[in-house]
């Protein structure tokens, strides 16, 4: 579904991504881990397409499709969700009608009509149920004066509106309580399908007790250093950041 | 990536930009009292009229232009405007074969179809038009059936003939003729306008709408609206206006009086969208207005909702007198500001009365080159104890060659007033863009979305049919000001 082949990339002429190599088949939840500062945060921003950050060599395929050269909506259309780690307030918009318009752009890009009333509050009601989401919050701005975890829980809820291909989750699990975090979860996991894939961006090894992954990657310094089963999380965890970068630097 | 947005912009056409082939009746060039005379004389107005006129003009010879507002622009050449402009034929229209097929063909791009409106008279939610171009009113709809209910509505110059005593008690009592340079202006030279008079314990049952047109070359637009709630009445008034693009500026000077009596309640929006200019700030309209309302009796209510995305110089501030006790004044307001426009615009509420409340809701939003400012004044006089007023100020930026500027004024003299005002900056994010665009929704209709969003409040004061207009408007003004 996606293939990242030595993807380097910068911003401000500081080069953050140092050749990337990553495939993610359908069906699959990758995780990938790294300190602060290792460029996890790019790889999400420049998969989605923000414009800062200048791709200077490799490609991105997915689904057959040049990703890098698609526009950020275009890569949205295409089925790419990115939730973001700081979701963002727009006033006055409330979530469904956000929803409607992003759901009917992305029906549009696909040559369908726009998509009837009654199907989609079915789907409304289908998925708040899912991510325990509070009607109220259905029917608010998107995320204006929502606290940390249900900025979070609506990044899932909108996930699970627009049924992407690939979610990309970009330190979903900061600042969520245990709660939060197993709701965000549960809802991530009950929208796996062997149609789907997920990239779990996280720092801490806390989520992966409830989002088990296929494959776990660590990124250090711009470079996926290390490739492994689960229990690469737990080792981590165990052992921090700390082991690694003594490898890589030996 | 900006250039680019903005060069997309420069394309954007101004819908409303074209010409009626018309021919009209022109008077000569400049201002005189002889010109007021001829005004006078065509119109055909009493020995009265023409007397204020010739005060208000001889007053406006004291004056000197006002310079205080935040805009800068050429100094009007008042003697190189016609003042009086009327499309011919001039004759008594009674029915809409009289009317010139081009002035219809001028509807129907304008989106108002007066055959659709006679068609659906018989059905409910209609709005009754008087469509004012360059200076006279062309057709009111609807009239008959508005006057089973004793509703007066009519062109200024109409209601100056049929119904002299209402004109003279109430034209020039909320803004005199001294109240400055362009009501004094306008007082002197207005052509026609509209004049709408309810009657006591009257709603009326449709909107009452005028549509103002600049058509002519060279001409200037003073039109007078006066619009009367007697006790216990109720009215929704609409006005919308449009301009040809041309290169000269063009200068549109109204005035518009309200008067609420007991209990009555009196409802005004505009959508304002004279043509702005091109994208070098080269013509556009210079829209310089007197607007005023006066709850002049205990529990009257005066709103003014207005959405201003047009002209390429406004000066405006649509204001309530509080007079009678219990008495509301609100304002809400969008004003968008894009390439070299200028607006200064805002409101005064003038609490006199006991119990009085205003509240003001103002959201500017400025891209491009554009100057945009906010200017209100509340003032709480003497006794008048318990008055309220909230205000609200937000500005909106986007891109970084706008202005936005706030200028609250106020004015406490009674102890027990209570005054709120808050006010906001904030500028379009690239984050909230790219969020949208995450989400598979393009640069255009996310703006639209933000900034409809932005300026929810103000828009859900709007009647229906004006409020999806207005929605339309702002994404189309705004139309890729934002890389």
């Amino acid at each position: 579904m996606l293939s990242i082949k030595n993807l380097h990339a910068s911003i401000d002429g500081k080069e953050i991504l140092k050749g990337i190599n990553l495939e993610v088949k359908a069906g699959e939840i990758h995780a990938i881990m790294g300190p602060n500062g290792s460029g996890k945060s790019t790889l999400s921003a420049v998969l989605a397409g923000r414009e800062e950050y200048e791709v200077t060599e490799g490609e991105i395929i997915f689904n057959g499709k040049n990703l890098l050269e698609l526009s950020p909506e275009d890569r949205a259309r295409e089925g790419v969700f990115l939730a973001f780690q700081y979701p963002i307030e727009i006033p006055g918009v409330s979530n469904v009608n956000f929803l409607k318009t992003a759901i009917n752009e992305i029906r549009a890009y696909k040559g369908l009509a726009p998509m009837e009333a009654k199907d989609f509050l079915a789907r409304l009601k289908e998925k708040q149920k899912l991510v325990e989401l509070d009607g109220k919050l259905a029917n608010r701005s998107v995320n204006e004066g929502f606290s940390g975890g249900e900025k979070k829980r609506n990044e899932i809820f909108q996930m699970a509106m627009l049924e992407p291909k690939l979610a990309i989750l970009d330190e979903t699990d900061s600042g969520l309580d245990i709660d939060a975090l197993r709701i965000v979860a549960g809802g991530v996991n009950k929208l796996k399908s062997k149609d789907n894939a997920t990239i779990v961006i996280t720092h801490y090894q806390r989520l992966l007790d409830y989002i088990v992954p296929d494959v776990v990657h660590v990124l250090y310094n711009g470079k996926i250093v290390k490739t492994g089963p689960k229990e690469l999380a737990l080792e981590l965890e165990e052992k921090g950041y700390d082991f690694i970068k003594e490898e890589v630097n030996a | 990536m900006a250039n680019e947005i903005l060069s997309e912009q420069i394309n954007k056409d101004y819908e409303y930009g074209f010409v009626t082939d018309i021919e009209a009746e022109n008077a000569p060039k400049g201002l005189s009292e002889d010109i007021i005379r001829f005004i006078s004389t065509k119109k055909n107005e009493p020995e009265w009229m023409l007397d204020y006129r010739l005060k208000a003009y001889r007053y406006w010879l004291t004056l000197e232009e006002p310079h205080w507002a935040h805009v800068s622009y050429p100094k009007p050449d008042f003697q190189n405007i016609i003042y009086y402009s009327v499309p011919k034929p001039k004759k008594q229209l009674g029915s809409l074969d009289e009317v010139d097929p081009e002035l219809l063909k001028t509807f129907e791009k304008l989106g108002i179809s007066i055959e659709e409106q006679k068609r659906l008279s018989g059905v409910e939610s209609r709005i009754a038009v008087d469509f004012v171009m360059d200076s006279v009113s062309v057709k009111t709809t609807f009239k008959e059936t508005l006057a089973e209910k004793g509703i007066i509505f009519c062109s200024f110059g109409e209601a100056v003939q049929e119904h002299p005593d209402l004109v003279k008690k109430y034209m020039s009592s909320v803004v005199p003729y001294t109240d400055n340079f362009y009501a004094a202006l306008n007082s002197a030279v207005f052509t026609d306008g509209s004049f709408c008079y309810i009657p006591k314990g009257v709603r009326c049952p449709m909107e009452l709408s005028t549509y103002f047109r600049i058509n002519s070359a060279g001409t200037g637009q003073f039109e007078r609206t006066l619009i009367i709630a007697d006790e216990d009445a109720y009215v929704s008034y609409l006005e919308g206006c449009t301009a040809p693009m041309r290169d000269e500026n063009q200068l549109h000077a109204a005035v518009v009086e309200i008067v609420a009596h007991k209990n009555a309640e009196v409802k005004y929006s505009t959508v304002q969208n004279w043509y702005p200019g091109d994208k070098e700030g080269k013509g556009g309209i210079f829209n310089f207005v007197t607007k005023r309302g006066v709850c002049l009796e205990d529990n009257s209510k005066i709103s003014w909702t207005q959405v201003e995305t047009g002209s390429a110089v406004t000066w405006k501030y649509p204001s309530v007198i509080l007079k009678g006790d219990n008495s509301v004044g609100e304002f809400y307001s969008v004003a968008v500001t894009n390439n070299y426009q200028q607006a200064d615009t805002g409101t005064k509420m003038f609490h006199l009365g006991k119990n009085t409340r205003s509240t003001i809701i103002s959201k500017g939003i400025s891209a491009g080159f554009s100057n945009n400012s906010y200017r209100g004044l509340v003032r709480i006089a003497k006794g008048a104890t318990n008055a309220r007023n909230f205000s609200q100020c937000d500005s909106l930026l986007m891109g970084d060659k706008c202005g936005a500027h706030t200028f609250p004024y106020i004015e406490i003299k009674d102890k027990s007033g209570i005054v709120e005002h808050e006010a906001t900056t904030s500028k379009i994010g690239e984050d909230q863009l790219f969020y949208c665009k995450q989400r598979g929704i393009d640069n255009e209709k996310a703006i639209g979305l933000i900034v409809n969003g932005y300026c929810k409040e103000v828009l859900n004061k709007l009647p229906m049919e004006f409020a999806v207009e207005a929605q339309k408007l702002l994404a189309v003004s705004l139309e890729g000001s934002v890389g």
